[in-house]
C-alpha cells in the first residue's frame, strides 16, 4: 500500500502533473450509459415527430392542405367525407379563451398574494393546497364539469335548449381552475427571482405595497409571467379529458360558449381509441390533427422556455 | 427573504398615503385573497361533491367486484384498481432509473456549453409540456402497432413512463443541484473518482428529493386517461396477470362510467374517482412526508 502511494507520488513528481496514468474504462462506460439515458428524452421527441409525420404525409396525399386548414366542415367519417379542420380549431380556441379568462387573472392574483402579501405560515399551507388542485386527474375534472358545473350553469342561464348538456362554458371554466396552479406557481417563481433591492428602493421612495407589487415586481417579472401565461394556454389547448367529457363530441362551428363543440384533442381521443385500423383514412386523420396540435403546443412551449431563460439571465 | 421587514415597510408607507387611489391598498389585498380562494374553494367543492355523489357506491363491492356496463347494481372496479397498480409499478420501473441517470448526466457530467447538451436540456423542458394525448398517439403508433405489443400493461406502462420522464428528470436535477459543491470537492480531493463521488456522496444526499419528485411524477401518470384511451385500453373484466396482459385502469373506467347516462353509473364513476383520489392523496402525503422528514440543511 505504502509502496503504491510512493510509486504514484514518484510518477506524479517526475511527470510534473497530477493526471492519472491509466485510463479508467469503467468510469467512461458509466458516463456513456448516463448519456444514453438522457438521450431517451431526445429519442422520444424524434419518435413523436416520425410517428406523426408519416401518416400525416399520407393524409395530405389524399386531402389538400388548403382544404384541411381552411375548410369549415369536419365530417371525416361520413359519406361524402369533408376534411375542414376549422370547426375543431375554433372549438379549441373558444374553450381555451374561456379557460384563460379564468386562469390568467386568478393565477396572477394568487401569485402576487403568495409572493408579496401572504405571511410565511399562510404561504406554506396554501402552496401545497394549490398543488393538489394541479394533481387532480383530468377525468375527475371532466366528471365534475359535466355533472356539477353544467347543471349549475343551466340553472343560472335559462334559455330555450341552451346551455346544452355538453357545452364549452362548463368545460372552459373547469379547465381554467385546473390551470390556475400552473400559472400561479410559475409566476410566483418569477416574482421570487426579483431582487429585494428593487422592492426596498420603491418602498424608500414612498410606495405602498400595492404600488410595489403592480408597478415594480410584476413589470420586473414580466417575462416569467408571460412564460407562465403561455404555458398555461398551451396546457389548455392540449387538455383532453375535460373537453371530451363535458364539451361534446360533435364538431360545431360556433362562437357561442353555451353550445356543444368538439376540440382537436377530443376528436383525437374519441376517434383514436385503439381499434382504428392502421392505414385507414380515420387513422390518418387522427395523426393529421395530432400533428397540428403538436406544432401549436411545441411553438408555444418553446416561446415559454425562451422567456424563462430571459428572466433567469437578468436576475440569477 | 425578509418578508416580515417588508411588511413593516409596506404598512408604514401606506400610512402616509393620501386617499383617492384607484384601488385602495386594503381592497387590493382582498382581491388577491379572493383570487387565491377561488382555487381552494373549487377544490373543496369538487372533493365534497365527488364523495357525496359516490357515497351510495362506496362499499366493499367496489373493490371485490368486476366492472360492468350492464348491471350497475353489482358492478365494482377491481380490475381497474389492479390495472392501475400494475401500471404504477412498471411505469416506476422504467422511468425512475432512466430519469435519475439522465439527471446525473446533465448535472454532473454534461458540459452545458456543448450543443448536444443544450439540445437535450431544451428538449426535456419542451417534452414536459407536450399534451398527454400526443404521447397516446406515440404509444399507439409506435409501441402498440410498430413494436406489436398491443394494448397491454407493457405498452401502457412504457407510454406513461415516457410521459412522466421529463418530470422525473427535472425533479431529480433539482435534488442533485441542492447538494453543495464542497461535498464533491472534498470527495475528489480524497482521491475518489468522479463516479465514486457521484454514487457515494452526491446520490445518497439527493435521494429524498429524487424520491419526492418521482412519487409526484407517478401520481401524475396514474391519473392519466387520455393516452390510455388512445392505446385502446377499454372494458376488461379480469385482473392483469403479466406484462402482456390486457387491462383497464381507474381513469379509463371512470371515463366509461361517466359517459353512461344512467344515474347509477354516474355514482360508480364518482366512487371510482374517490378511490383514485385517495390513492393519489396517499402518494402525495408520502412524498411530502419524505420531503419534510429528510430535508437536509447544509
Amino acid at each position: 500500500m505504502t509502496q503504491l502511494i510512493d510509486k504514484r507520488a514518484a510518477a506524479a513528481g517526475t511527470s510534473g502533473f497530477l493526471r492519472q496514468q491509466r485510463p479508467r474504462h469503467g468510469e467512461r462506460a458509466i458516463q456513456v450509459a448516463l448519456l444514453a439515458a438522457a438521450l431517451v428524452a431526445v429519442a422520444t421527441t424524434v419518435a413523436i415527430v416520425i410517428a406523426l409525420l408519416i401518416p400525416t404525409l399520407e393524409f395530405f396525399s389524399v386531402v389538400s392542405p388548403v382544404e384541411f386548414l381552411t375548410g369549415t366542415t369536419w365530417t371525416p367519417l361520413f359519406e361524402p367525407p369533408s376534411f375542414g379542420v376549422v370547426p375543431l380549431v375554433v372549438g379549441t380556441l373558444v374553450i381555451t379563451v374561456i379557460a384563460s379568462v379564468v386562469a390568467l387573472p386568478l393565477g396572477l392574483g394568487a401569485a402576487i398574494y403568495l409572493s408579496e402579501y401572504a405571511p410565511e405560515r399562510v404561504r406554506r399551507s396554501l402552496k401545497p393546497t394549490l398543488e393538489v388542485l394541479a394533481g387532480i386527474p383530468t377525468v375527475v375534472y371532466g366528471f365534475f364539469a359535466l355533472t356539477f358545473i353544467t347543471p349549475v350553469i343551466q340553472a343560472i342561464v335559462p334559455g330555450d335548449g341552451l346551455p346544452s348538456v355538453f357545452n364549452a362554458l362548463s368545460a372552459g371554466l373547469v379547465m381554467g381552475v385546473m390551470i390556475i396552479p400552473t400559472v400561479a406557481s410559475l409566476s410566483e417563481d418569477a416574482m421570487a427571482a426579483v431582487p429585494n433591492t428593487l422592492r426596498q428602493g420603491a418602498f424608500a421612495l414612498g410606495s405602498n405595497k400595492r404600488q410595489v407589487s403592480t408597478r415594480v415586481v410584476v413589470p420586473a417579472a414580466l417575462s416569467g409571467i408571460a412564460a407562465a401565461f403561455i404555458l398555461g394556454i398551451s396546457r389548455a389547448i392540449g387538455e383532453t379529458m375535460i373537453v371530451t367529457i363535458a364539451a361534446g363530441l360533435q364538431p360545431n362551428l360556433t362562437l357561442n360558449p353555451l353550445k356543444f363543440m368538439e376540440t382537436m384533442t377530443a376528436f383525437i381521443a374519441s376517434t383514436g381509441q385503439g381499434d382504428v385500423p392502421t392505414g385507414s383514412i380515420e387513422y390518418k386523420t387522427v395523426f393529421a390533427v395530432g400533428m397540428l396540435l403538436f406544432i401549436i403546443t411545441f411553438v408555444m412551449n418553446m416561446a415559454s422556455i425562451r422567456l424563462v431563460r430571459k428572466y433567469r439571465e437578468v436576475y440569477e | 427573504m425578509s418578508a416580515p421587514t417588508l411588511t413593516r415597510y409596506g404598512e408604514r408607507a401606506s400610512l402616509t398615503q393620501s386617499g383617492g387611489e384607484p384601488v385602495p391598498e386594503k381592497l387590493f389585498r382582498w382581491m388577491l385573497i379572493a383570487c387565491t380562494a377561488v382555487g381552494v374553494i373549487t377544490l373543496v367543492v369538487l372533493l365534497t361533491y365527488t364523495v357525496y355523489k359516490g357515497w351510495p357506491k362506496l362499499n366493499a363491492q367496489l373493490v371485490t367486484n368486476m366492472p360492468s356496463q350492464v348491471s350497475p347494481n353489482t358492478a365494482g372496479a377491481q380490475s381497474a384498481i389492479m390495472g392501475t397498480l400494475w401500471l404504477m409499478v412498471f411505469t416506476a420501473l422504467w422511468t425512475i432509473p432512466t430519469g435519475i441517470a439522465a439527471a446525473i448526466y446533465l448535472e454532473e457530467y454534461a458540459n452545458p456549453e456543448r450543443r448536444i447538451n443544450r439540445i437535450i436540456e431544451i428538449n426535456i423542458m419542451n417534452l414536459a409540456a407536450v399534451p398527454s394525448i400526443i404521447f397516446g398517439i406515440l404509444g399507439l403508433a409506435f409501441i402498440s402497432r410498430t413494436l406489436g405489443f398491443g394494448p397491454t400493461i407493457l405498452t401502457g406502462s412504457l407510454t406513461l413512463a415516457l410521459l412522466v420522464l421529463p418530470t422525473v428528470i427535472i425533479a431529480s436535477r433539482e435534488a442533485i443541484r441542492a447538494v453543495p459543491q464542497s461535498i464533491r470537492s472534498g470527495s475528489l480531493a480524497l482521491g475518489a473518482t468522479k463516479w465514486q463521488t457521484v454514487a457515494r456522496q452526491v446520490l445518497p444526499s439527493a435521494v429524498p428529493g429524487m424520491a419526492t419528485g418521482s412519487i409526484l411524477a407517478l401520481s401524475r401518470a396514474i391519473g392519466e386517461a387520455a393516452p390510455l384511451l388512445m392505446l385502446g385500453v377499454g372494458f376488461v373484466r379480469f385482473n392483469p396477470d403479466g406484462l402482456m396482459s390486457s387491462f383497464t385502469a381507474l381513469p379509463v373506467q371512470i371515463f366509461q362510467w361517466t359517459t353512461e347516462s344512467q344515474t347509477q353509473f354516474k355514482e360508480l364513476a364518482a366512487a371510482a374517482s374517490v378511490i383514485l383520489l385517495v390513492l393519489l392523496l396517499a402518494m402525495n402525503s408520502v412524498a411530502i412526508y419524505i420531503r419534510n422528514k429528510t430535508q437536509k440543511r447544509w
